[in-house]
């Protein structure tokens, strides 16, 4: 006999369908089918399964082979590993939940310790241009509700976010927008015939890095001013065109993603699409959301926030939280040789951060907790994996808006194997002992 | 479990008419009790002040605008960290602080109980989450209702008993502890880029007034009985002029009884007060109508209020307020965040420099200190900034010093670059009141206990109640010398302890304490056209799932105290 | 036909992307789906490679040997896309400008045919430039 659980939340992506269905084994211990999932969530639901998982740690040798060791002795490693360095980075966290983050900011606290997210190589300048400028913004139950204008700048949710156009952005009927997609214009502007271009009303093939001033342009075309005939490779017409669609709508929404944080542009890009959306304020109503990567990419700058004041790139190693993009986050951190022990965790820098960056991982002591085999446990001393979370355990997720949704588990992780929040405890057991803290 | 008494001090507690007799205080497992044993921790408060723990009636301490606040502004945090000390986890933000620093001032400022003055419903797991990390305290958050779809659409046509089943229902599920409502059909409208600005504004789509929306709220508050009554934030919030919207939305509650089990007298409670008692019609005539409020206050008594003192201080706006918020930085143009809630709310983010050498600010702060020096019944006007929209919560021991020395506040005006608008656009000048500290006890703990409905736990010394304890460093027997020593003795309290625990002592944090999650568990008849609703809801509008909307397991509320309440009859 | 072009190089998400990296960064469907340079059918005939062949990409930051493919979400001259993961990362610009941000999308890039050369394993390859030895 099976069963299906209902709204179980897709640990992947900013998305977070939470109406994915599983099917399971009665006695809960193996995951049969997965419906309503992209096929990114499905695969990640069904890999859970797979028979050559890694479920114990292991302790790299000194002729490059692995050993494997146990969970205690697995704790104890990272534990000293920590009490030792002068400046741990602790970095990653955007595929674990709430309560994993919250001990991992305590021992981050004792070990005194640098500590980073994964918006380091996603919507860190986001959050820069934020602290700038601000952030109009709405949930995505609004967009769903309201929206008759969708931007899509720099991002491309049909590979990216798959559901995310079926559930919030394009073709839901909502309370306000009862004709669906009839109900919507759509914009996409990407240097690329995305995919997700092909279901826009307009694409602007944007010259690749040349953001900037097209949100400038289009923030003067909204006044009416002179253009020079071409901006970033768009025709000024063209761009009077767009300026009139997203003015004539009664709820618009941008959402945008790396290919305006990560080109040359960076926060400046963000701060000149948050200025627009201002500027669409004046004559109509607007609102801008950044399509953040992990599935709890948020929920760790959330968390961080609230426990020490700043949403990535905390630097804790003077006994109380400092901030300095640049200086305190993780690639500089790493590019400038100051890091002397490196714990990964729900990430993988080795596949995600430039090589110059991965080599100082190699460089130095490591601890790398992820279920799966990656480049970064592969540069990594000790291999800790763990259960799946959002599958094998549950816990609090935060959404691309910032909506938290609790994580369900629907399956039982195989013998033995511990969660990140069991392991992370651990950890923070020893290491108060270590640095003799009650 | 421990047992102490506290000697010698000066005890001022309102619910049992102690006005500074030298009082033994006896705690024992909790509670305050008549007496103790001989092996009982002696505490000497020789020469010093005794109250219950205060009481925080409305504050934004926890959930996502507060979060928003503490990312957008990394200069919040300058100057204003404290590093990992014994017990105490690191902290940092001077108007948004951190959860654990929130925590921990508001204990070492004697404080028992912080009430989250609005949870986006949406977000009830976020709120939860920094409740769960604020230490010490007991709190409890507010759910929003006056810009909710489903309290629109009933009190569109009056349906009060579906209005209070849905309310029910969203308490249960967002374990929340009163009706609140902020800028009523307002918000909603501002889903569109627009705002209500009279009570009698209609809400677009929707057809419903703030005033139907309102009076609505009120009678379906009475009707399940709720500890706490309607908690308002009136539209046109903040405006020159707006004084009469505030009036027009009290006289909503006329006629009306409290019906509750838990001693409430009131039927609606008026929120920062200061921000709606504004006269003029422009920021150039701009002046106080603090009088005209505290008179209709003052005699219609089924009403409590909150000051919502301005302090003078660069510090974060943050209210459900969403238009509010957008025309504030149109005035200051200082960066704006916002977020619209589907089916709920909204919240906006600003932040705002009070500066003294501002007339509109000196006017501001001249108000909020009128409405507490005009209002005659201490019980029924609570000492608040709506932290931190007119002032860090840090900055109550300035207000006490306000309230309570006219010398320091003729200081303050003395100081002020346009004094002398200050004296003709507010009667500051006129007023010699200085508040006593019995009347204080009134203003910062029964009363607003006894307005929260927690007058039988909190806010006073009577055996049986929570043994929250605070002392200070203030002797009713000498005269201040210097107001600043006001100011001193409560930013740091000699002795705190909350529940019987003692959590501070000489103003250092002892002990973490074991916090509670203060909600309401309504009891209410089954309603299956509301079910059905709700259901049809989610399914056709909501971004998630009602089983996921419903989920707020144990992880979130550790240690909750529920208030039980019984709507069935 | 040219020895080498230049291009714009960027990176990014894809659907195979992702659902490579949750079968696992170890299976060859990793390599299959992020081991790969998507160009423009124009830049293919620039540079005289035949679809579907190794080519060599090199930036002031590195160089890696990668599958040529014919954009699947083109036209687009003059700009080539790796997926992110380890061989985008091999060559992208690891200048932060002080953001903290690398520069993912934008590093002008140099391809050449490499029609003999290996395209490595996903966590091979990082160990390899990393000096890790494997046992």
């Amino acid at each position: 006999m099976t069963k299906v659980i209902t709204d179980v939340i897709c640990p992947f992506c900013g998305t977070l369908c939470d109406d994915v269905e599983v099917t399971v084994s009665d006695d809960g211990k193996k995951l049969l089918e997965v419906a309503n999932a992209c096929v990114i969530g499905t695969e990640k639901f069904l890999h859970s399964q797979s028979s050559d998982r890694v479920t114990k740690p292991r302790l790299r040798q000194e002729d490059g082979s692995w050993k494997e060791i146990s969970y205690e002795e697995a704790a104890d490693y990272t534990a000293k590993l920590l009490a030792k360095a002068k400046k741990p980075l602790m970095y990653g966290w955007s595929s674990t939940n709430c309560e994993a983050q919250s001990v991992g900011n305590e021992i981050a606290e004792i070990a005194k310790a640098c500590c980073d997210n994964t918006a380091a190589v996603c919507h860190g300048t986001t959050l820069i241009a934020v602290q700038d400028i601000g952030l109009p913004s709405c949930t995505l139950g609004e967009v769903k509700n309201r929206a008759d204008r969708v931007i899509f700048w720099g991002c491309n949710p049909a590979h990216a976010h798959p559901r995310h156009m079926s559930r919030y952005s394009i073709f839901p009927r909502g309370f306000f927008t009862g004709k669906g997609q009839m109900s919507r214009k759509i914009v996409v502007v990407d240097p690329r015939c995305t995919d997700t271009a092909k279901m826009a009303d307009v694409h602007l093939q944007i010259e690749q890095g040349r953001d900037y001033e097209l949100l400038d342009a289009l923030r003067v075309a909204l006044k009416g001013e002179w253009l020079p005939d071409v901006v970033a490779g768009i025709p000024a017409e063209k761009i009077r065109e767009v300026a009139d669609i997203l003015k004539s709508g009664r709820f618009g929404i941008i959402f945008f993603g790396m290919g305006v944080t990560q080109s040359l542009s960076k926060n400046h890009n963000i701060d000149a699409a948050i200025a627009l959306t201002k500027d669409l304020n004046e004559y109509t109503k607007y609102s801008i959301m950044p399509m953040r990567g992990h599935y709890n990419v948020t929920g760790s700058g959330e968390v961080f926030a609230w426990q020490f004041g700043f949403p990535y790139s905390v630097d804790l190693t003077r006994g109380f939280a400092r901030y300095n993009p640049g200086d305190s986050s993780s690639i500089d951190l790493l590019l400038r040789g100051e890091v002397d022990a490196m714990f990964t965790i729900g990430s993988d820098p080795g596949a995600h951060f430039p090589i110059s960056a991965v080599k100082q991982i190699a460089k130095v002591d490591s601890v790398c907790i992820d279920p799966h085999l990656t480049p970064t446990s592969g540069v990594s001393k000790l291999h800790v994996p763990v259960a799946f979370n959002g599958v094998e355990t549950g816990g609090n997720c935060y959404r691309m808006d910032n909506v938290p949704i609790d994580c369900r588990k629907v399956v039982e992780p195989p013998v033995g194997m511990l969660t990140d929040l069991d392991f992370l405890t651990m950890v923070c057991t020893k290491l108060k002992k270590l640095k003799g803290v009650a | 479990m421990s047992e102490f008494i506290i000697k010698n001090g000066h005890v001022f507690d309102p619910v049992q008419g102690i006005k500074g007799d030298k009082k033994d205080i006896c705690i024992k497992d909790g509670k305050i009790v008549d007496k103790v044993g001989s092996s009982a921790k002696v505490i000497d408060a020789k020469d010093k002040t005794v109250m219950a723990g205060a009481v925080e009636i409305h504050a934004h301490v926890a959930g996502p605008k507060v979060n928003l606040g503490r990312i957008y502004r990394p200069e919040d945090k300058l100057f204003s960290c404290t590093p990992t000390k014994g017990m105490e986890r690191m902290g940092s933000g001077a108007s948004i602080p951190t959860t654990f620093k929130t925590g921990y001032e508001y204990a070492k400022m004697g404080f028992a109980v912080a009430m989250e003055a609005a949870m986006p419903p949406l977000f009830s797991r976020h709120v939860h989450e920094e409740i769960r990390d604020t230490p010490i305290i007991d709190e409890g958050a507010f759910p929003v209702f006056g810009n909710n779809w489903f309290v629109l659409e009933y009190l569109k046509n009056h349906e009060i008993e579906n209005t209070a089943a849905y309310c029910a229902w969203l308490l249960n599920v967002t374990k929340g502890y009163a009706i609140k409502v902020v800028n009523p059909g307002g918000t909603e409208a501002w889903g569109w880029g627009l705002n209500c600005l009279t009570v009698n504004d209609p809400v677009p789509y929707f057809d419903i007034t703030p005033a139907e929306i309102v009076k609505g709220l009120i009678e379906a508050n009475e009707y399940l009985g709720l500890p706490h009554s309607m908690h308002i934030h009136p539209n046109n919030l903040g405006n020159p002029g707006c004084y009469e919207t505030t009036l027009d939305t009290m006289k909503l509650a006329e006629g009306i009884k409290a019906k509750n089990k838990f001693g409430r007298e009131q039927v609606l409670h008026l929120t920062h007060t200061q921000f709606h008692s504004y006269g003029g019609t422009n920021w150039g005539d701009f002046e106080s109508k603090a009088k005209e409020v505290t008179d209709y206050v003052n005699k219609n008594k089924n009403i409590t209020i909150d000051t919502g003192n301005v302090t003078l201080d660069e510090t974060t706006t943050m209210t459900a307020d969403g238009p509010f918020e957008h025309h504030l930085t149109g005035l200051n143009h200082l960066k704006w965040a916002n977020v619209d809630v589907e089916l709920e709310t909204a919240a906006g983010v600003v932040p705002y420099i009070y500066s003294p050498s501002i007339s509109v600010c000196a006017i501001q702060w001249a108000i909020g200190l009128e409405i507490a020096l005009m209002m005659k019944d201490p019980m029924r006007c609570y000492i608040t900034t709506d932290h931190p929209n007119a002032g860090p919560f840090t900055r109550y021991p300035r207000v006490y010093k306000w309230l309570m020395s006219e010398k320091a506040r003729k200081q303050q005006i003395e100081s002020f670059k346009h004094k002398d608008k200050v004296l003709s656009q507010t009667a500051i000048g006129t007023l010699d009141r200085e508040i006593s500290l019995y009347e204080l006890a009134q203003m910062t703990r029964a009363g607003p206990a006894k307005s929260l409905g927690l007058a039988a736990m909190c806010g006073g010394l009577k055996p049986g109640m929570d043994a929250d304890v605070a002392i200070y460093n203030i002797n009713p027997d000498k005269p201040v010398a210097n107001p600043d020593d006001i100011e001193k003795a409560f930013s740091r309290c000699a002795a705190f302890f909350k529940s019987g625990v003692q959590v501070v002592n000489n103003g250092e944090i002892v002990s973490n304490g074991n916090k509670r999650t203060l909600w309401v568990n309504v009891k209410a008849k089954e309603n299956p056209q509301v079910a059905r609703d709700i259901n049809e809801k989610f399914i056709k509008y909501y971004s998630m799932t009602q089983a996921n909307y419903e989920a707020l397991g144990h992880h979130f509320v550790p240690n909750p105290y529920a208030i039980e309440v019984d709507a069935t009859n | 036909m040219a020895n080498s072009i230049s291009i714009n190089l960027i990176s990014g998400r894809t659907i195979q992307q992702g659902v490579a990296i949750e079968s696992g960064k170890e299976k060859p469907s990793y390599r299959t789906a992020c081991g790969i340079i998507e160009m423009d059918a124009s830049d293919l005939k620039k540079l005289g490679a035949w679809k579907n062949t190794n080519v060599k990409v090199t930036t002031d930051y590195g160089s890696v040997i990668v599958k040529a493919i014919e954009a699947t979400q083109g036209p687009h001259p003059g700009v080539a896309f790796i997926p992110m993961g380890p061989w985008a990362n091999s060559v992208v610009s690891n200048n932060t400008y002080s953001t903290g941000m690398p520069t993912f999308k934008g590093t002008p890039a140099k391809v050449e045919v490499a029609i003999n050369e290996p395209v490595l394993l996903g966590i091979e390859l990082v160990q390899r430039q990393c000096g890790v030895k494997v046992g």
